[in-house]
Order: C-alpha cells, then structure tokens, then sequence
C-alpha cells in the first residue's frame, strides 16, 4: 500500500534568531514528553518534526533564550 | 550474557515509568539498601514526563491530622465507588498519606499553609475534606528529579519497554524495550520490576479530533496495562473507564478543586448549580452527562459572578500550574472568567485508578499477581489514588520490591520469549509500505468512541469489539520510516489491546456501576446480589482474553448511615421553589 505525506500547521514554533542548538543546546529536545521537537538538519536550529503536541509547555519554560512559543494546535483554537 | 549479540543489563529493581510513582518507587528502593542496583527507564526524559511535567494545583485525597482521618476516607472513597474497592489498599495509602505530604514538604515541595503555619485544608469532597492546595506546585519534578541524582538511581531516558521477562516458574525477570531515537533493543534483567507507566489515556478521541489533544499526557498509551496483561497478570474493573469534566476542547480540567473552594461552580445553560458537590465521581458525571444532554444544557464553569482579586487568584493557579497553555486557549477565544461563563464538555475514555477504580489489580503491599511485579500510580488499581496516591504507592511498591529483590538470586531468561519479541519490535521499520501508526491509532480510536463511550449498549459494544479486532489484524501492516514512528508502532498495538479490553471489560459486567462510567442502558440497575466483585480480566492458558470474579475483601470500615450519600448528586429544589 503506497503512503502519501501530508502537510500540517504545527504548534510549537522556534525563533531561530534566538535559538542556540546550533552550538550545541538540546534543551526543548531533551525535556519534551512526546519527543517531537528534532534538530533542523538544514538550518542546525530545533524544530517541530512531529505534529503530536500536548502543548505541556516545558519545551517553552526550560529554554534558555526564550526563543520557543507553544501555540493552541489549530484544531483546538 | 548476550542474546542476538544484544548486552543483558542487570539490576537488582527495575522502575519502568519515570513521572510521579516512578521515580518515588526508585528513590525508596535505594534508600532501602543504597548497595542494590536500581533502574529507571522511562520513555521520555526523567525530568520532564508523565502526568506532572508542569506540576501540580492540590493534592485532592490529603489525610491531614485535624481535618480527616484514614476511617473517614477509606469510607468516603468506598461510598463514591459504589463499593466496589479493596478497603486495605485505600487504608494502606491513608495511613501513609500524612507521612508522605511531610517527606515532600522536607524535600522543598510547597503546600498552602494558613496563618499559623497549619496545612489549609478546602472541602470539595461530598463528606470530608481533603484537598490541600500547592499553588507553588509547578517545581514538583525538579525536586523528584534532584532525589534520584542524589540517590544515585541510573536513569534510561527514551527507551520504551515493549514485554515484560518472567522466569521458568512464573517470576518477573526483567523486561525488553526499545530506544525510540535509535530504534536500538534493550535487555534489562531484574529481580523485581515496579511498574509506573500512568493511564492508559490514549485509548479515544478528544472531541477536538487531535490525536494528542488527551486529558492525559499522551505519553501514557496504556504500554504497562497491555504489557502486565500479556505478562499474565491479573486487570481489575476495567469497565469503570475514566470520564472527566473537562472545558470544551481544551484538555484541562475545570478544576472544581481550584475554583470550587473559591466559589466558582460547574452550571448549567442558565447558570444554575444543579450537582450538590464537584468532586469527580462516576454518579457526579451521570448528572454532567444528563444535563449536558438536555435542554438545560450544555454545562459550564461559572466564575463571572466573583470578586476581581478571586478571578485572578484563579488564573494565576489554573495558567500557570499542571496545564499552564490553559490562558493561551481562552485567549484566542477571546473567552475571559469575569465576563461569561466557560463551556464544559466530557472527556474521551481511559483506564486511569488515579480517578476511577481500574488497573493492574494490585493489593495493599503494591504487589500483583506476577509475582515480583509491583504496580503504582495510575495505572494500579487502587481507587481515586491522585498524585499523593502515585507517591504513597511508590514508596510502599520501593520497599516491597526490595524484599523480593533480595530473597532471590539471579532470574533465567527465556531466549526464545525475547527472539521472538525482538522480531515484534523490528518488524514495523523492515516494511517499506503499509499503514502507518497514526492511521491505525486513528481508526481505532474513532472505534472506540463510537461504540464504547458510554451510555453503554450491549449490541454497540459487540460491533465495536468485532471492528477493533479487526484492526488487530491489520497490526502485520504496520510500518514506520524511521525510530519515532516505530515508538508510535508499538504503542498502537497496546493501544489495540486497551480497546479489546475496555470492551470485553464493558460486556463481562451485565449491570450498571460507578454512574457514568459503566453505565449500561440495557441494565440500568446496580446488582449488588451478582455483581458486589472486583471484575477480573486476564489472559488464560490458551492465550484468550478472560474474566472472572474476585470477592471483595472484608471493609476494614464500615459504611453506615452515609453508604448512599453519592447516589443523591442533583440538587433538590424545594417543593415551593
């Protein structure tokens, strides 16, 4: 059975100015309970891989620069 | 020792689940014997899982000196169980409740206390009072977290167990997991295991339809229910699912402990109190469900009519503590406390003991009926546990653990049980098409909604199970493209397995129970005369799903005048209202 992928909104958004997973930081990364936030390959910086958000928020509290905001999940708001 | 060119670990006590028992059990067992080897692994990082990553409100079951005693409350819980529970493990954890609010205390976990320095108890119950709030209570996991460093219990973060191990004579011997990164298999041989993996709250669908959008944190799939059943051990009442008050598409509670002390109250359409207490028992839902569904409906949380300084007491707590996105969500709904009323709907179902009744039937020393299997939090099944239940049972399964640890020498493993898994765990990533995880999780979750939500119905329930084994066999289907897929892979098949058993649970008991909870149309009554058991669901020698009765141990307290306090929830109106 062939698969398709489909695209959708995630709710965790990461400044990437702000953001230092680059050197080496996996804060969000570690702290997340469902394991969805991965590092971006392309740009270094961590991003949402997975949409499976419980919107707990500790990827957001725990970061050292401020630069993750978890938003309500579309379906949800 | 190596089987497949995989490394054996031993330890002395492993502690599957790291959120709130977990790590409790583990910090006891090392400080029962510093000297033993003890192993915690959890599927997501230590510092940051389970049901309290972001902390907690209140303790809602506090047994504190001056305000209840452990009498009051084995009685008040058995009342809003409809009888149905095992008084010595209610007693085991009141008695240890008010030693385990001090450890905590000792250990920097803040409780509201009053002008004089007592703890300031708040009456939600219908009877006694036992709800202390922690207002302060979102550092909850760092303290624990600190405990383990300290005690020097080895942490395994994102490895998820998959089997548990039993040796030649029936005995627990370790378990066999996988690493939801690597997709690496792991091996852990163990003289005892503690189970902690939580709810099994990933078993239906929010009415937001998003898949992670449970009460529970999702993380808590049901893996310990499904793993203690293939391991033959014993599930008790499982037909008494979990089904909470909760907002309308939001998954928090509406926080009758919060709002209740302070005024605010569940309503209905016209802002009328129509239940005598909001305190979370299956006759309270029945009501809930009731109004929701009629012409009054549907409910809501009603704090418009208080003082401004009470409202923002209420937001600090309920914005900032256990679902902290909670201020975000009314926000972008431009919803705000003081100007109307919030709506509130039911939740999806689950098995969760930390609110209802059902679990991995454990007695008043944590044990199963695996031998060296131990179980606490809220997959266990001793009833309306809470987040001091999951603490009090940790500690006591730490020690019981211990003591079977010790008295046994090294466990034999049986190789061929753990080939034959490890072909389990791979198969999902060897398949390059086929369904994947969220598609099947999907399916079954709708399924059950559909058919076992209750109000139960014996002829829904008989489909629901016939379409949900036949999602069962399209389990060989499953693929995963990469080591997080395959995590999602192997919690859909326990998730597979809660569904069988919430239905054949539901079908097994032929009356009505726990009001919303098992409430079955076709027998509307409670049938004391056939069903005053514990319902038992376990898997027989041919490898069947079966039931079974187990009686009810003698109450320890009597029930007296007050045994049908719970049954009378709707507000009376007077004859000449």
């Amino acid at each position: 059975m062939p698969i398709a992928n489909h695209h959708s909104s995630v709710p965790v958004i990461v400044d990437e100015d702000k953001c230092i997973a680059d050197k080496g930081c996996t804060v969000c990364i570690d702290v997340c309970p469902l394991d969805v936030l991965w590092i971006n390959e392309e740009t270094g910086k961590a991003h949402m891989k997975y949409d499976e958000c419980w919107y707990c928020m500790p990827c957001e509290a725990d970061c050292p620069t401020d630069a993750v905001t978890v938003n309500i999940p579309y379906l949800l708001r | 020792m190596k089987i497949n060119d995989i490394p054996v670990i031993d330890t002395d006590v492993l502690v599957i689940g790291g959120g709130t028992a977990g790590p409790m059990a583990a910090v006891t067992a090392k400080e029962q014997d510093p000297s033993l080897r003890v192993i915690l692994l959890e599927k997501a990082n230590v510092k940051r899982s389970g049901a309290i990553s972001m902390g907690m409100d209140g303790l809602n079951n506090a047994v504190v000196p001056g305000h209840a005693t452990p009498e009051q409350y084995v009685k008040e819980i058995t009342i809003a169980n409809d009888g149905v529970v095992h008084q010595p493990a209610l007693m085991a954890y009141a008695t240890r409740s008010f030693p385990m609010i001090e450890k905590l205390d000792s250990w920097g976990v803040h409780f509201q206390k009053d002008e004089t320095g007592d703890y300031d108890m708040k009456k939600v119950h219908h009877l006694g009072t036992y709800v202390l709030p922690m207002p302060e209570g979102h550092n909850v996991k760092k303290i624990l977290y600190r405990r383990l460093r300290r005690n020097r219990v080895e942490i395994e973060n994102r490895f998820t167990a998959t089997r548990l191990l039993k040796d030649p004579d029936g005995n627990i011997a370790g378990m066999i997991g996988v690493n939801t990164r690597t997709a690496e298999p792991i091996i852990i041989r163990a003289k005892a295991v503690i189970m902690a993996t939580g709810a099994a709250g990933r078993i239906g669908l929010p009415t937001s339809g998003y898949l992670f959008g449970t009460y529970e944190n999702p993380a808590n799939n049901g893996d310990g229910h499904a793993m203690a059943y293939h391991a033959g051990a014993d599930l008790a009442n499982l037909e008494c699912f979990q089904v909470n008050p909760l907002l309308k598409d939001y998954n928090g509670p509406a926080c009758a402990y919060v709002t209740g002390p302070l005024g605010g109250f569940t309503a209905n359409a016209f802002g009328e109190r129509f239940i005598e207490c909001d305190y979370w028992s299956g006759q309270m839902m029945l009501e809930f469900f009731k109004e929701l569904e009629s012409g009054t409906g549907p409910v809501f949380l009603k704090l418009d009519h208080l003082a401004e300084e009470t409202i923002q007491e209420i937001e600090t707590v309920l914005h900032t503590n256990e679902r902290p996105t909670r201020g975000r969500f009314h926000d972008g709904r431009d919803v705000n406390y003081r100007e109307r009323m919030v709506e509130m709907h039911i939740s999806e179902i689950g098995f969760c003991s930390g609110h209802s009744a059902s679990g991995v039937w454990t007695d008043e020393t944590g044990a199963t009926t695996v031998p060296g299997l131990y179980c606490a939090g809220d997959m266990a099944s001793v009833a309306h546990n809470y987040m001091l239940g999951a603490f009090v049972y940790g500690q006591i399964c730490g020690e019981s653990a211990v003591e079977f640890a010790k008295s046994r020498s090294e466990p034999k493993l049986d190789e061929d049980f753990i080939i034959k898994e490890l072909k389990r765990i791979q198969a999902p990533m060897n398949r390059a098409d086929g369904i994947p995880p969220e598609q099947m999780e999907y399916k079954v979750r709708r399924l059950v909604n559909d058919y076992l939500q209750p109000p139960k119905v014996t002829k829904k329930m008989e489909i629901g199970l016939e379409r949900i084994l036949a999602v069962r066999e399209d389990v060989p289907l499953l693929c995963a493209r990469d080591p997080h897929e395959l995590l999602r892979a192997m919690e859909v098949q326990s998730i597979i397995d809660c569904a069988e058993m919430a239905a054949r649970a539901s079908l097994y008991r032929t009356e009505s129970r726990w009001g919303l909870y098992h409430y079955r149309v076709d027998y509307p009554d409670q049938d004391d005369s056939e069903w005053f058991y514990h319902s038992r669901l376990f898997m027989n020698e041919k490898g069947e799903m079966d039931h079974g009765k187990r009686p009810i141990a003698d109450y320890l307290v009597p029930l007296g005048d007050e045994k049908d306090a719970y049954q009378k929830m709707r507000v009376q109106k007077a004859a000449n209202a």
